[in-house]
């Protein structure tokens, strides 16, 4: 029997919940950037939400996760609420970040989530830390890192995989294969499987074929986490899913890189309605209660586009802090 | 007070951080072998056993040859409880984890609002005038001067290792300390107990009134020792060890400027953008005024470093080039001194 045989009812309803959150805040950043709301760009996670949510919903309270470009997700997974989150975006006093970090440097401790990173692979070794600070601690928390196939070729990845298996920490490299590092397609600067990497290393690979199927994620991951917690040591989970949109909103460039077919394949396979459809088939809920569902999570990215609106741009001050964790270091700064 | 070299002076503020607080804990290459000598050894840590000993393998950790990850994983724990102290030998090492210290350690508090705290410390090693050549052979805290949200730490005796370093510990910043490997075998009179020394209070070795002469790291006894032959001409030198480079202690420096009107910086680092460099432009900017002389660099040349020590000798500031910078910038008090001495 499969782990997610076992969750109940609030909880599925919960992952479609935050997959919602994830595809309604990335499409309202979307039309953000457009509109010049949002300075810079953000990098959305539409098409990917089974991967997310399927992945942080398999973690516990009190576990790590570190993320990539590819931020709004992540947070929004491991229950992050959004207000903070979009006012960040926006550069707003009340972000998460307090308007320092911008989208690609979300974070909130708050939920677990200690960063996102706009160097490929750099937060890697992070998640590693969280999990050496666990096992020396003698504390059963986990730590998950995000990565995707462009950051599987980064040696840092290999690193940290090898020092993590050594010292049996209890870490996730969860591994995003949407099938493009920006344009270039996966397969065409990859040598063999990604997840065939993790025998290299002595840890269990699992490659999840179809990560549009939020259960099917979240039983691939809970597995490994479960593993982890046991003192068993690290995982190596690839999820096969597809990026929707551009690497990033506003990038213009010639979208041949993609197969036609492949495209529309994946495109069928929109992980949201795919779970609406299930809940639905298997007798969860209903198609009303789906519906409902989803003017709530409507209405919450309404207000959290309002709540960054009406918050107020930070005070100059807040450029001068937050470097040191002393103030005397400030007239050195400045 | 007891004597103690530089190196030993290491280890028992590591061996103390270890004792006081569960959270510290020693990540590095060949850390538990006590190879360079600062986790065990000594005669009286020896009486009480090595590190492994005493604290277990959990809290001291042989790391795999893989900087990167050792330092960003140093900053993960340094992020979810852990204090880490991570030794990374040979400072040219580092330049293996630039992208670690750079966009995560540095950055990290001020990008997540402050929400991170790392407080971690960096061991590095500064090997120069050893005859290890070019790849071992680095003197590279100026880099790391330029890099907001890091702390760098450059101590040059016995005394301020020790209490330097308790400090860095207790720090919830990254804290990057370079130590001269040249000096570890030098001895000074160290407090008993356990101290700390702030970071960005400048030590004053030795008082003088014709000319400032900031040393850094190795280069502090060789100031040293160049201030006390320009006594024996009538020179008087001060000679100040600004101990940390940031914060730096641009006040003390400043204030023995404008008492003395002449500055002579001497550091083992490159030249170019070298923590002589900043200095000078500190002083140039705030006690201009009161220069009587222009502000002389004593420094590496920004060459790569030779293997045959002949040649590498040519490369570091010595005694004898710190004494012709300060008869360069005291010139004029020379002039009068000799001809008062000749009548």
């Amino acid at each position: 029997m499969t782990l997610s045989a076992s969750l109940d009812k609030d909880l599925l309803l919960e992952m479609q919940r935050r997959m919602l959150r994830i595809r309604l805040f990335d499409e309202r950043a979307s039309k953000m950037v457009k509109r010049g709301f949002i300075p810079g760009t953000v990098h959305t996670s539409i098409g990917q939400e089974a991967q997310v949510v399927g992945a942080c919903m398999a973690l516990a309270k009190g576990d790590h996760m570190t993320g990539n470009h590819r931020s709004h997700g992540h947070p929004i997974g491991m229950g992050s609420p959004l207000g903070p989150l979009m006012a960040e975006l926006v550069g707003k006093a009340t972000g998460v970040c307090k308007g320092k970090g911008g989208s690609l440097h979300l974070a909130d401790y708050a939920v677990g989530s200690l960063g996102e990173s706009g160097i490929t692979g750099s937060s890697i070794p992070i998640a590693v830390g969280a999990g050496l600070s666990a096992q020396v601690m003698n504390e059963k928390r986990v730590a998950l890192t995000f990565f995707g196939d462009g950051a599987a070729n980064q040696g840092v990845l290999y690193e940290s995989m090898n020092m993590a298996s050594a010292w049996k920490l209890p870490v996730i490299f969860l591994c995003e294969n949407n099938h493009y590092a920006l344009s270039t397609p996966a397969h065409t600067v990859t040598g063999g499987r990604i997840v065939d990497r993790a025998f290299g290393f002595g840890m269990p690979g699992i490659r999840v074929e179809n990560g549009q199927d939020v259960l099917e994620v979240y039983d691939a991951v809970a597995e490994a986490v479960a593993r982890a917690r046991r003192g068993e040591g690290p995982s190596l989970v690839e999820v096969m899913t597809y990026r929707f949109r551009e690497h990033s909103e506003g990038l213009r460039i010639n979208t041949d890189y993609r197969d036609a077919n492949e495209r529309e394949f994946w495109l069928s396979r929109d992980p949201v309605a795919l779970f609406r459809a299930m809940l639905i088939e298997r007798g969860i809920a209903s198609a009303a209660e789906m519906d409902a569902v989803e003017a709530e999570i409507a209405q919450e990215v309404e207000d959290c586009v309002a709540f960054a609106t009406e918050s107020p741009d930070p005070d100059r001050s807040v450029a001068f802090a937050d470097l040191y964790s002393d103030a005397y270091l400030l007239e050195d700064v400045l | 007070m007891s004597i103690m070299t530089y190196i030993g002076a290491i280890g028992a503020a590591q061996q103390e951080a270890m004792a006081a607080d569960p959270r510290v804990v020693i990540l590095g290459e060949d850390v538990e072998a006590n190879v360079y000598g600062t986790t065990g050894g000594s005669k009286q840590r020896a009486q009480q056993g090595d590190f492994v000993q005493q604290f277990g393998r959990s809290r001291i950790r042989n790391t795999p040859i893989s900087e990167e990850a050792i330092v960003g994983a140093a900053i993960g724990a340094a992020m979810t409880g852990l204090r880490p102290i991570v030794d990374l030998s040979y400072s040219s090492f580092l330049y293996m984890a630039m992208d670690q210290f750079v966009n995560q350690a540095a950055k990290n508090r001020y990008m997540f609002g402050g929400q991170s705290s790392i407080p971690v410390v960096f061991r590095s090693a500064m090997f120069y005038g050893l005859a290890t050549g070019a790849h071992h052979s680095d003197r590279p805290y100026p880099m790391f001067m330029g890099v907001p949200g890091l702390k760098v730490v450059a101590p040059a005796s016995a005394s301020d290792a020790k209490g330097l370093l308790r400090t860095a510990v207790d720090s919830d910043d990254p804290v990057l300390i370079f130590e001269a490997v040249r000096l570890w075998g030098t001895k000074e009179e160290v407090e008993d107990g356990e101290y700390r020394i702030p970071f960005g209070v400048a030590r004053t070795r030795r008082d003088g009134s014709d000319v400032t002469v900031v040393g850094i790291s190795g280069c502090v006894p060789l100031a040293l020792e160049a201030a006390r032959q320009m006594e024996a001409r009538g020179v008087s030198c001060e000679v100040i060890d600004p101990r940390t480079l940031v914060p730096l202690d641009t006040r003390a420096i400043v204030r023995s400027v404008l008492k003395t009107g002449r500055l002579v910086i001497a550091e083992p680092a490159h030249r170019t953008c070298g923590a002589a460099a900043e200095i000078a432009a500190v002083v140039a900017d705030e006690a201009h005024h009161a220069l009587r002389a222009p502000i002389k660099r004593v420094a590496a040349l920004n060459m790569q470093i030779p293997f045959n020590p002949v040649l590498e000798a040519e490369m570091y500031p010595t005694t004898e080039r710190i004494v012709a910078a300060i008869e360069a910038v005291s010139a004029d008090q020379l002039d009068t001194r000799t001809r008062r001495a000749g009548r």
